[in-house]
């Protein structure tokens, strides 16, 4: 690692935690603009002048923004989330145990999705404009066209009631193995692995067909080497770069889009949770949320471009 | 070594690409018999090419800057094949590869692989292609034009290390170009292409000092054109005093001090090398590029050095022609579009007053009314340069900047644009400042020269005072590095 490219990274861990700070104020901001206070959210229809005030007064309501905004970043900075309104539990703990079941069945619809999408990207390049690639096309694309919910439910009906294969409910806790928490979470995976895939798919053999028209590819060809030797030695590692700044776009769906996949399968992960608090207006579990869905986003957009930024011959080597 | 020669679209590369049984671009090799080491390759499968490939032949392309998979150091892509072939082992290939570049003349032979191909120069990337070629022990080896982006100084080193490579390991060799004075220097026979016919095949002599067909003939002596050197004492039409010129964020001066002027009517020839800074002093003059200090006088007054402070007059005297005409024009836009824009924009012309006159350019410029509604793509290489030059023409300009405007076209091209230049300034009176690399080309057009090296301007006069001794060193070595239409000239240059 030399000098340059240590800069270059540095930078780009500062603009992301800069990123994170200024979303932090948005997401203040935009609870802020929001009518009505939180007082009058839970005191609802029989909010009188008075019990107003006090719970106003109780909340810390008075305070100027400012004052509030750096009280709430400080305490996030500490790990203190706040405490929910609606059942006066504290947030991190909910969030915490939320958030591990929610990257648990992202990590592994990743793990299933990544590979497999650069893989079968890797071959409808190989067999490009023969069958396999028109089947792997044909197959991805319209797995993402059929909303998430659709397949959730057709998956549901055929493999969880009519097989029996796998539960289609994807309930979790503390005394399950991990084979039967990966059992529990098939269906769910399953349907989001189908979601993500098509998009790296398509992107990773956009890039590598972009590749293939250089003319060191042409050398390669001239050199006897074969085609998917070809495919694997010299096209991929110049097209990493764009592969993984899409294959970084769709984990960050798998953490922040998979509401609906959650909500179907009563999976209690951060978008159940979610979703049940904003019926509550339940601000400062909102406003978590946002927060920690906002710094996955950047978090993993950032590793996107350090990885980039490694792959780059030019800056790994420089004159 | 057979030497295969042509202009574009003559069908070289097509013949030595068949060699490897490879058609470029969905080409299909339809009749005909193509036998290597007497083995009929044409309808062989593509297992058994991709076994020859490689192999018992191999491929330098012309760009090797682009032909290096940039991902990978040079010695992984040099031994790939041998390896992959089974012909040597990584060992025994790599220490192959270290001998050739050491032959080959490459710096650090030892190391050189360890590079990455953009962390080397393009003369010695294309030193490193001929090593990866030669590596397998091939039968065969394909050239396709090989130095033809190189620089003259750096084309002449290849050129001979090519050569003694070739003679050392006892290959055969394809060296495809579409410049005869190399092909004479390296190659034994000739064979001469025009629009995927063989005009003429013979030995080298022979092709050079008795060519039999007419269109040999033209190219042999494509290049003994002079042009009559004009001299006036009229004001200059741009002075440039003291010119001082750097890139934002870099620590050198990409030009310094460079002091020239042209005269109404005359050509200036900028002469160099990439990286002389020629192309900057384009940039600086149009005002694209603001300089650091200096001054630029048109016709008396100083021009503003950002062009946003130039006014529509300023901007019309100084035209600009480009290298590439295809990228400069609206591949969207009819001729007719493109000539009659500056025409609306300086003249406010419009309607059938505009149509005569992009008729009359037309004609000027010896294409013709038939053209005006053609779109870019459907004009050659040379018809796309005139429509380019048209353009300039049309805000009846003092001054025409001219950047390699030849460079991209092919002998007998290139010679036809020179003269329309040469014609339209007798007849407009227009000056030209023109840059350029090749000398061939500033002896067929230049009244005045600069020879710029390294953004300092080295040398610079008249034709007759700066192309004769003495000489300074980088003029000399300039002057030496042109490849002259003859046999035996390379040993001359290179045994001193």
């Amino acid at each position: 690692m030399n000098a340059y490219i240590a800069k270059l990274v540095a930078q780009r861990i500062a603009l992301g935690l800069l990123l994170i700070f200024l979303v932090s104020i948005m997401i203040f901001l935009g609870t802020q603009i929001l009518p009505g206070d939180v007082a009058q959210a839970i005191l609802g229809q029989s909010a009188t002048p008075e019990s107003l005030a006090n719970l106003r007064e109780e909340l810390g309501l008075n305070a100027p923004a400012t004052e509030r905004y750096f009280s709430w970043l400080t305490g996030i900075l500490h790990g203190d989330l706040g405490t929910s309104l609606s059942n006066g539990r504290d947030i991190a703990g909910a969030i915490s145990e939320r958030l591990g079941n929610t990257l648990f069945l992202a990590a592994w619809a990743a793990l299933i999705s990544v590979p497999l999408a650069i893989i079968l990207g890797l071959v409808s390049v190989l067999y490009r404009g023969r069958w396999p690639d028109k089947v792997i096309s044909a197959a991805t694309l319209s797995a993402i066209s059929v909303p998430e919910f659709m397949m959730s439910y057709i998956l549901m009906y055929y493999v969880a009631v009519q097989l029996g294969w796998a539960p289609s409910v994807a309930m979790l806790n503390d005394r399950m193995s991990l084979f039967e928490k990966l059992h529990a979470i098939s269906l769910p995976v399953a349907v989001l692995v189908m979601v993500v895939l098509a998009h790296m798919m398509r992107m990773t053999r956009a890039a590598l067909l972009n590749v293939m028209q250089s003319a060191y590819i042409e050398t390669a060809e001239l050199k006897g080497i074969r085609r998917s030797a070809v495919i694997w030695r010299h096209a991929f590692p110049n097209s990493i770069a764009p592969i993984v700044n899409v294959v970084m776009l769709n984990m960050a769906y798998l953490v922040v889009g998979v509401v609906v996949v959650e909500v179907v399968f009563v999976y209690p992960g951060m978008g159940q949770y979610l979703v049940d608090h904003v019926s509550k207006r339940d601000v400062p579990v909102v406003q978590a949320c946002g927060l920690i869905f906002a710094a996955v986003y950047i978090f993993l957009n950032m590793v996107a471009d350090i990885v980039s930024i490694l792959a780059n011959p030019r800056l790994r080597h420089p004159k | 070594m057979l030497g295969l020669i042509g202009e574009s679209g003559a069908g070289k590369s097509t013949i030595g690409l068949s060699a490897m049984g490879y058609g470029r671009g969905g080409i299909e090799l339809t009749g005909g018999e193509i036998l290597l080491n007497g083995r009929e390759i044409r309808e062989a499968s593509g297992r058994t090419l991709r076994s020859l490939r490689g192999a018992e032949v191999t491929y330098v392309a012309q760009s090797a800057a682009a032909a290096f998979n940039p991902a990978k150091c040079l010695m992984d892509q040099v031994v790939e094949a041998s390896v992959s072939h089974g012909r040597a082992t990584r060992a025994a290939a790599e220490a192959r590869a270290v001998e050739l570049f050491r032959k080959l003349g490459l710096p650090e032979p030892e190391t050189f692989g360890s590079r990455y191909p953009h962390q080397v120069s393009g003369g010695q990337l294309q030193r490193a292609m001929t090593a990866m070629a030669l590596c397998p022990e091939p039968d065969l080896v394909i050239f396709d034009e090989p130095t033809t982006a190189l620089d003259v100084t750096t084309q002449l080193g290849v050129l001979s290390a090519i050569k003694a490579a070739i003679r050392e390991q006892g290959v055969a060799a394809l060296y495809i170009t579409h410049d005869l004075a190399v092909v004479a220097q390296i190659a034994d026979d000739i064979m001469v292409l025009r629009q995927g016919k063989t005009v003429e095949y013979g030995t080298t002599e022979q092709i050079i000092t008795a060519p039999q067909e007419d269109y040999t003939r033209a190219l042999v002596s494509v290049t003994a054109k002079a042009h009559e050197e004009k001299i006036t004492d009229l004001p200059p039409v741009l002075e440039i005093e003291g010119l001082t010129a750097r890139y934002r964020g870099m620590d050198r001066d990409v030009l310094s001090d460079i002091n020239m002027a042209i005269q109404p009517g005359t050509t200036l020839a900028v002469v160099g090398e990439s990286g002389s800074g020629k192309s900057t002093l384009a940039r600086v003059i149009t005002g694209l590029l603001p300089p650091v200090a200096g001054r630029i006088t048109f016709d008396g007054r100083v021009l503003p050095a950002v062009r946003k402070r130039r006014t529509r007059e300023d901007l019309r005297e100084l035209q600009m022609v480009y290298q590439m005409a295809d990228v400069a024009m609206n591949p969207r836009q009819t001729v007719g579009t493109i000539i009659g824009r500056p025409l609306r924009f300086y003249f406010g012309m419009k309607g059938r007053e505009q149509r005569r006159r992009v008729i009359e350019l037309l004609d000027q410029i010896e294409l013709g009314e038939a053209f005006i509604d053609r779109y870019p793509a459907e004009l050659s290489g040379g018809q796309k340069q005139r429509v380019c030059i048209a353009r300039a023409l049309a805000a009846k300009p003092r001054l025409i900047i001219c950047d390699e405007v030849t460079s991209a076209l092919d002998p007998l091209v290139a010679e036809g644009i020179l003269k329309l230049l040469a014609d339209l300034q007798a007849r407009e009176q227009v000056s030209y400042l023109f840059i350029t690399h090749d000398i061939a080309t500033v002896r067929a057009i230049a009244d005045t020269i600069a020879v710029m090296h390294l953004g300092k301007l080295v040398r610079y006069g008249t034709k007759s005072e700066v192309l004769a001794p003495p000489f300074d060193d980088y003029t000399d070595m300039l002057l030496k590095s042109v490849p002259e239409m003859r046999l035996g000239w390379m040993e001359e240059v290179t045994a001193r």
